[in-house]
């Protein structure tokens, strides 16, 4: 690069000096560029375009267009084939929700109790805050099979106590929240503690002069000035909530993981039973079903990541 | 939950106070540790002790023979080498680019800055299955199936995006001075970038580094359909329940869990700083 150029007079010069930095931003930035547009715009490309064929995974490329197809398709003995007309696929959606709301919502609470006592200060404090990332660092396939031998219902610690919970389809969901919140709410309290650690000190100094109590103090001061941090940590995890896979096929096998899971579902067709085009069309729904909550979520919140 | 931080901390607090508060830390650590104590005893246990009762079980004789079988599993340890080297690939290219990336993102001004910005912070969020297939076919057509070259690939698309982010953010920090005193001693922004910024980017880098190191290393649905036998750790680990139908090895497994974990939490003690900071970065700058 040559910028340095001092000879040139001052004016043009900063102006050069300008599109050349533009020009070595460029270069810089375009190895990072590439590969996200390779693993990332290509594909999601490669994904709609598969949705409207009828690919197997076994031999893409002698794939058929078939319209809409994977969405929507009644056979002549009408026989509803799509994935919009598959009650199975709306029972995995609902239940992925389900399965979203309930396990952050339990996260937030939790990690706002952890976040509140470790933003305080007593002994042991630092040893709290390491063990808060034990859950954080375990592997979700890890955490999966520890939870499954405590749900074992003849040998399990909570198993022999709760019976086969992973068996029952009524508390099965209910049993993997438990594990997800586990593991996460770990994540949640360090953005929290986060957003905490920069709501000044005097303001609650002004609010006990006040003799305003700490309850009065939590809900007037800690939570609105926390709002930030809250509603980008809630985000996070729901966007990793809604996308859940790992914990659902390992402790209930891809067959009911994709009952319970969209992810799952998606995955189950498209690999498992080899429909490349059916799969794909799956992951263009599940695209737009978190593209649509985030939309939603952002404008109506006006959350401001940066 | 009452406790604050500016109050004049637990001494002042009322005796009961004090031990409610000391009650619900016991009951915190107890409810984060519990579950990963419990698996590392087992691990520890043979495999006919499972069946005792709580009390029992946990008075039962150590012994390291599940340490010993699943280290013994062809599969096994195949998988480490295959996590380690994965981890360690997409690490390093990650880094590299993102480093680049950040440079121009943090230090340069251009139009469309923030647009790639958004984009990037977007491909963060992406859900996995989008790409899944269109990834499946690419990496076919590269003859990269079942090559940890291909996972190493494919795991670009979230170590890239979440290195340029962080790094980003970091050398938005950095104080010109530093780059313009190269500038001024004639340093290419090459030679910058190499011999001014990157020292000093050290402990992001460790930081970014150790994040995407443990998201690769944990990643299960890329390596469960990229591969067929050069599986990394956590399919290997996952796998294990599907091989036999009745009595699953749960010592075995556990142990295998354990070595796969041990790793993370040792890397996790050493760098706390520094994976606190990453993970909370964008999160608190208001």
């Amino acid at each position: 690069m040559k910028t340095q150029t001092v000879s040139t007079p001052p004016k043009t010069r900063s102006r050069g000096v300008h599109a050349a930095r533009a020009r070595v931003a460029f270069f810089f930035l375009l190895p990072a560029l590439l590969a996200i547009a390779l693993t990332a715009g290509y594909p999601l490309f490669k994904t709609f375009q598969y949705s409207f064929t009828d690919a197997l995974i076994t031999d893409p490329s002698s794939a058929k267009p078939i319209g809409l197809g994977n969405f929507w398709y009644t056979n002549e003995k009408g026989v509803e084939l799509g994935l919009l007309q598959d009650p199975k696929w709306w029972g995995a959606v609902r239940s992925t929700f389900t399965f979203t709301f309930l396990s952050v919502g339990l996260e937030f609470v939790l990690g706002m109790v952890i976040a509140l006592v470790l933003n305080s200060e007593f002994k042991g404090r630092s040893f709290l805050r390491t063990a808060l990332l034990v859950p954080w660092a375990i592997p979700t396939v890890v955490s999966a099979q520890m939870w499954s031998f405590m749900y074992n219902d003849s040998f399990g610690l909570l198993g022999t106590h709760l019976g086969a919970v992973l068996a029952d389809a009524d508390k099965t969901l209910w049993a993997i929240i438990a594990v997800d919140v586990w593991k996460t709410t770990p994540f949640m309290a360090l953005m929290l503690i986060a957003g905490l650690s920069i709501i000044p000190a005097d303001l609650y100094e002004a609010a006990d002069v006040d003799g305003a109590s700490k309850w009065t103090q939590f809900w007037r001061i800690t939570l609105p000035l926390l709002r930030p941090a809250i509603l980008v940590a809630v985000v996070f995890r729901a966007l990793d909530a809604l996308r859940v896979f790992d914990v659902m096929n390992v402790m209930l096998g891809p067959n009911r993981a994709s009952e319970l899971s969209m992810t799952a579902y998606a995955r189950l067709h498209m690999i498992d039973n080899q429909l490349l085009g059916y799969g794909s069309a799956v992951a263009v729904m599940i695209f737009l079903i978190i593209l649509a909550f985030t939309v939603l979520y952002v404008a109506s919140l006006r959350v401001r990541f940066d | 939950m009452t406790l604050k931080s500016h109050t004049s901390s637990g001494r002042s607090l009322p005796t009961f106070k004090r031990t409610l508060f000391y009650l619900m830390l016991a009951a915190i650590t107890a409810y984060l540790l519990f579950p990963f104590v419990w698996a590392v005893i087992t691990s520890f246990r043979h495999a006919t002790d499972l069946f005792l009762p709580p009390m029992k079980f946990l008075l039962a004789k150590w012994t390291i023979k599940n340490y010993i079988e699943v280290l013994g599993y062809p599969s096994f340890s195949r998988g480490f080498l295959m996590s380690v080297l994965v981890a360690t690939g997409s690490v390093a290219v990650s880094l590299l680019l993102g480093a680049f990336a950040s440079y121009a993102l943090g230090r340069f001004r251009f139009k469309g800055k923030s647009v790639i910005l958004y984009v990037i912070l977007s491909v963060t969020i992406f859900p996995q299955i989008a790409v899944l297939s269109g990834l499946f076919t690419l990496i076919q057509q590269f003859g990269l199936y079942n090559n940890p070259l291909g996972l190493i690939f494919s795991y670009l698309i979230s170590s890239i995006p979440f290195s340029v982010w962080v790094l980003t953010s970091f050398v938005r920090e950095i104080p010109s001075e530093l780059e313009e005193a190269a500038m001024v001693d004639g340093a290419t922004p090459l030679q910058t970038l190499f011999r001014v910024l990157l020292p000093v980017m050290v402990p992001a880098l460790v930081t970014t580094g150790l994040l995407s190191f443990i998201a690769v290393w944990n990643e299960y649905l890329f390596a469960l359909t990229f591969t067929s036998d050069n599986r990394t750790v956590p399919v290997v680990i996952a796998n294990f329940s599907a091989a036999s139908q009745f009595e699953l090895p749960w010592a075995n497994i556990m142990a295998g869990s354990m070595l796969v974990t041990v790793p993370l939490i040792v890397l996790v003690m050493v760098f706390q700083k520094n994976i606190i900071s990453g993970l909370t970065s964008g999160a608190v700058k208001g």
